[in-house]
């Protein structure tokens, strides 16, 4: 029935869209001939022409509005004024084309800054991990209660790990991998440092991650007794072995740096081309913890840390209550190891993963959600003032005959239009900005943070982007409407009209500009807080000079201890003396000043193997329970760092060449183990009473051994022992000189050394993970900020002027009746300055609310930092004394009598 | 302000269906009639008659022809279609009950 009604109607419609000619001289005729017929009846009742012409129209109404009434009636005609007024938009656009550049322009880059920073959220936050249900994973470790806030992570050595994998009762399944990665891989033209990870059997299983082609490691592969075997990820498959089958089978020759022998391992399987494993950068060779080698035989050495899946139907609160059951129970039958009582902590995989970058991109989401508002709000204002400057061409065609719905309509598709384009040059500019932020992100921080890969536009992103621009469009075509409907149909023929309209929209006007002042002022205390943030961070006290210090990484190549050693003076080197004697050959290089060697320089991220501080001679009740971290240095290293000695000496020569039991302490041990009393003398026995005790010899100021934001904490120092080490060289001229000199002395040396990368420890400060996040976000908000500010400056700009170009006959007439110039300085100035207080003291209010929230990311800073505070309030009352400085001295400059004239 | 006061709203189609259905006829002649039936009763002025004529005729309940009129000249004839044959019993429907209950109530007699 329905259908057959639209067959018929359909044609009709067609016509009247199609046929427009024919349809309106239709409705001419039919409307002539019925005033001649009226006419013809008028006369035939006796009245003159004119009269029954005059009377016939005035029965009619207009003829023009009776048209458009039959045209309303035939539906098309929607549709036929929507395209009228979409060209008319269109025109007006092109015709005022600084108006529209500009609503076009801001409001695009604030759409920009939205999606493309929601695609960063979107690919770290909300697309899953390459696991299966990502959401069961859990890192898990054991740690005092009263340090457990905020960790993350944590350590437990291997035999420890066997115990809770055997005794947990709330997991599906555990696993384990050893935080010291990296492999040397044999290849045809030398040894490689690869990226990889020795895990337990159980840890793709855990992850529930499927091999591409082979099979994971089997239970049986994993302990003293375990053949040797090695899973390789997709990438080495294609670039090491050209992503043969053949794979499967075949025989690499692996090497732990630290464990020093090298063994042929069997490739048994090939992980899929998705899978990646944060705390394993780019990994390229998985194997397992086989070989009783020392550390994993010691229940005190920590170097696992573990991940576990949760049972089913298991809370983390359950299995976080069964696994401190479990540490409890093996302190009571390992006390030596285990002097303090520890709780379980579980900590999703996710969290561990994001670390940080989860709630910056959090943040810079709201900021770029706040420039997205006063990108809106500026531009708001800036089409209710068009609007108003439109009244008197709305007052023309309404009386002309346009219907009030019409007007609403065709002002509400010339804000559709506009924010059609604005969102479509946004989108892009978005996309151009992802690949742009992508392409700032360096292999290493891709590594970090392999989720950032292959950032683009997917369904999620879609709908955020149409979201923005939705809610975008409906605030730019709804405000003209709110502002037509406030004045009626703005009737504003009469000049004085303007006067009403003004104020309206000067309130308004006002408030928008005050909330804009606001926004403004939360961007620009986020921006200086984690500017100075970012200035303390750099600035740190290290507790060394990193000018000049130069970093080189030097792994002697394999020592063979199961097979018969081709070079009878390799194998046979007492630890450590390859190290004194490559560093004694490089400091005979000219321009070096000094050289020192460590197994890890300070601001690194890597881990130094930690021990308890046994103070010999006290009780064990006495003896603090905590692990701190040990590194073993050569003589010259502090003296090459220029670190500061507080008391005592460093390590002789002798000391180092016969490994004697010496150590230094630093000023934070020294405090936390002998307080006040002088430690110089004292012994400390690294990791119980059993071991050695080791008389301290000196005391040095703190070194930020990790990322420079951690906080001071005890470290010791040992004479160096192994056979890889890092060298630290303090250079006199520019080091980038040095390295073929470098390298060719240590060649002299060692031929088959692995050499690393000859970096400064300045230039790794700058690349150190947390320096480089907070230096994008600093930058980031800091250019939303400084948008931010300019929009919202200029908005006021325009309050304040407009407000003046109101108010001139009032200016004019206070003149002439004996104002002074001052005075109307100061009423317009006082106005801009009453908005800008109001605004900055609103926005100081959310913006100490909402540096609170990001309170963690700041770095030794406050939230109340009272310099930022300040400073931004200074600056944006200045910027708005000088924006309404313009206004006001074009009020101050009004001629009264040319006011009064024109009245 | 072109809404006729004196009909009762919505009856204005069911008036204009019942006149084209007796025979079609051209909008001038369709006010004539009406006035003419109704004893000057019921009048509607173009400002009303125009809009809803097309908008019947959009609705498909009336078609509309150029014809040439009693006196030589062209005019548009609206004729009854199928539909509208349909729609004016409904409508006719509609208003007997409508106006078969109102005038129930108004000859109630005060007790």
């Amino acid at each position: 029935m329905r259908l057959l009604r639209l067959l018929y109607t359909l044609p009709l419609r067609f016509r009247s869209l199609f046929r427009r000619d024919q349809v309106e001289q239709d409705l001419e005729d039919e409307f002539r001939d019925h005033l001649e017929r009226q006419v013809e009846a008028s006369i035939a009742r006796g009245m003159t022409h004119d009269q029954a012409r005059y009377a016939a129209m005035r029965a009619f109404g207009g003829v023009e509005q009776r048209k458009e009434e039959c045209r309303d009636m035939r539906h098309v005609h929607f549709i036929e004024h929507r395209l009228q007024d979409l060209r008319f938009a269109i025109r007006q656009l092109l015709r005022y084309r600084g108006f529209a550049s500009a609503a076009i322009l801001v409001p695009a880059l604030g759409i920009a800054a939205s999606v493309a920073l929601f695609g960063f959220v979107d690919a770290a936050l909300i697309k899953p991990l390459p696991y299966a249900e990502p959401s069961r994973l859990v890192t898990v470790f054991g740690i005092r209660s009263d340090l457990a806030a905020g960790q993350k992570r944590g350590s437990v050595s291997y035999l420890d790990f066997l115990d809770w994998r055997q005794r947990n009762r709330a997991f599906g399944s555990v696993a384990a991998y050893d935080v010291r990665a990296g492999f040397l891989l044999e290849t045809t033209t030398g040894p490689e440092r690869v990226p990889g990870l020795r895990v337990t059997s159980a840890f793709f299983r855990t992850l529930g991650v499927r091999t591409l082609i082979g099979r994971e490691f089997a239970a049986d592969e994993e302990g003293a007794a375990a053949p040797p075997t090695v899973l390789i990820s997709y990438a080495a498959w294609q670039k090491r072995f050209g992503g043969n089958l053949d794979v499967l089978g075949q025989t690499i020759t692996l090497q732990s740096p630290w464990l020093g022998n090298a063994e042929p391992h069997v490739v048994i399987g090939v992980l899929p081309p998705d899978f990646h494993f944060p705390m394993a950068q780019h990994a390229e060779f998985w194997a397992t913890i086989r070989r009783a080698q020392a550390c994993w035989g010691i229940r005190s050495c920590r170097s696992l840390e573990a991940i576990a899946r949760l049972g089913n139907g298991v809370s983390v609160q359950a299995a976080s209550a069964d696994m401190t059951s479990v540490l409890e129970q093996l302190r009571r039958e390992y006390p030596d190891h285990h002097r303090s009582p520890e709780v379980a902590k579980l900590v999703p995989l996710r969290d561990v993963m994001l670390g940080d970058v989860g709630r910056v991109l959090t943040m810079l989401l709201a900021g770029s959600l706040l420039l997205l508002i006063i990108a809106c709000t500026n531009v708001t204002s800036l089409v209710l003032a068009r609007t108003d400057s439109r009244a008197r061409e709305v007052a023309v065609r309404n009386a002309l005959g346009a219907s009030a719905p019409r007007l609403v309509l065709q002002f509400a598709t010339e804000a559709l239009v506009l924010a059609t384009i604005a969102a479509a040059l946004g989108v892009l500019l978005a996309s151009l900005g992802m690949r742009f932020l992508s392409s700032l992100l360096t292999a290493d921080m891709i590594s970090r943070m392999p989720y950032l890969q292959g950032i683009g536009f997917n369904p999620r992103l879609i709908v955020f982007a149409v979201a923005v621009t939705v809610v975008v469009a409906s605030v730019f075509t709804l405000t003209p409407l709110a502002r037509i409907s406030v004045s009626g149909t703005l009737v504003g023929l009469r000049d004085d009209s303007r006067a009403t309209a003004g104020t309206t929209w000067r309130r308004l006007g006002a408030h928008l500009v005050v909330a804009e002042l606001a926004v403004a002022v939360v961007l620009l205390v986020g921006a200086g807080l984690l500017g100075r943030s970012l200035y303390r961070l750099i600035h740190v006290d290290v507790g060394f000079n990193a000018q000049q210090l130069a970093e080189l990484s030097v792994i002697p190549r394999f020592v063979r201890t199961t097979t018969a050693d081709p070079k009878p003076d390799a194998g046979k080197e007492q630890p450590g003396v390859l190290a004194r004697r490559i560093a004694e050959r490089i400091e005979a290089v000219p321009g070096v000043q000094s050289v020192g060697y460590a197994d890890l320089l300070p601001l690194s991220a890597g881990l130094a193997p930690t021990s308890t501080f046994w103070v010999t001679g006290r009780a064990s009740e006495e003896q603090l329970p905590d692990d701190w971290p040990v590194r073993r240095i050569s003589a010259h290293y502090f003296a090459t760092l220029q670190a500061r000695l507080l008391r005592g000496r460093y390590f002789s020569e002798e000391e180092v060449a016969s490994v004697r039991p010496v150590m230094i302490i630093n000023e934070s041990a020294a405090r936390r183990y002998f307080r006040s009393a002088d430690p110089i003398g004292q012994s400390i026995a690294l990791g119980g009473a059993a071991s050695p005790a080791r008389e301290i010899v000196g005391v040095v100021a703190d070194i930020k051994d990790g990322p420079p934001e951690t906080p001071s904490h005890p470290s010791a120092y040992v004479p160096f022992d192994q056979p890889a080490f890092a060298l630290a060289i303090r250079l006199s001229q520019s080091e980038q000189t040095f390295l073929p000199t470098v390298r060719a002395a240590i060649r002299e040396i060692r031929p088959d050394a692995l050499v690393g990368e000859l970096t400064t420890l300045a230039e790794r400060a700058n690349r150190l993970p947390s320096t480089s996040l907070h230096r994008s976000t600093a930058w980031l908000i800091g250019a939303f900020a400084a948008i931010a500010f300019v929009l919202s400056v200029v908005g006021l700009y325009g309050v304040v002027a407009y407000s003046v170009g109101q108010r001139t006959r009032e200016i004019g007439v206070r003149m002439a009746l004996g104002a002074q110039r001052r005075m109307v300085y100061r009423l317009v100035l006082g106005e801009a300055a009453w908005l800008a207080g109001l605004g900055t003291a609103l926005g100081m209010i959310c913006a100490v609310t909402a540096a609170t929230l990001m309170r963690s990311l700041l770095f030794d800073v406050s939230s109340w930092d009272p310099a930022t505070l300040l400073g931004t309030g200074l600056l944006l009352l200045l910027a708005a004394l000088l924006a309404s400085y313009f206004p006001a001295h074009r009020a101050a400059s009004v001629n009264p009598i040319e006011v009064l004239r024109s009245e | 302000m072109s809404k006729p006061s004196d009909l009762v709203q919505g009856t204005l189609d069911l008036l204009l269906l019942k006149i084209v259905a007796l025979e079609p006829l051209h909008g001038w002649a369709i006010a004539q009639r009406l006035k003419q039936v109704s004893g000057d009763v019921l009048q509607v002025s173009e400002g009303s008659l125009y809009p809803a004529l097309h908008k019947l005729e959009q609705e498909g309940w009336i078609t509309s022809t150029w014809e040439i009129a009693e006196s030589g000249r062209r005019a548009k004839f609206y004729t009854l279609s199928r539909a509208g044959r349909k729609a004016l019993e409904r409508e006719t429907a509609n208003w007997e009950r409508l106006s078969g209950a109102i005038s129930r109530v108004v000859r109630l007699k005060e007790v």
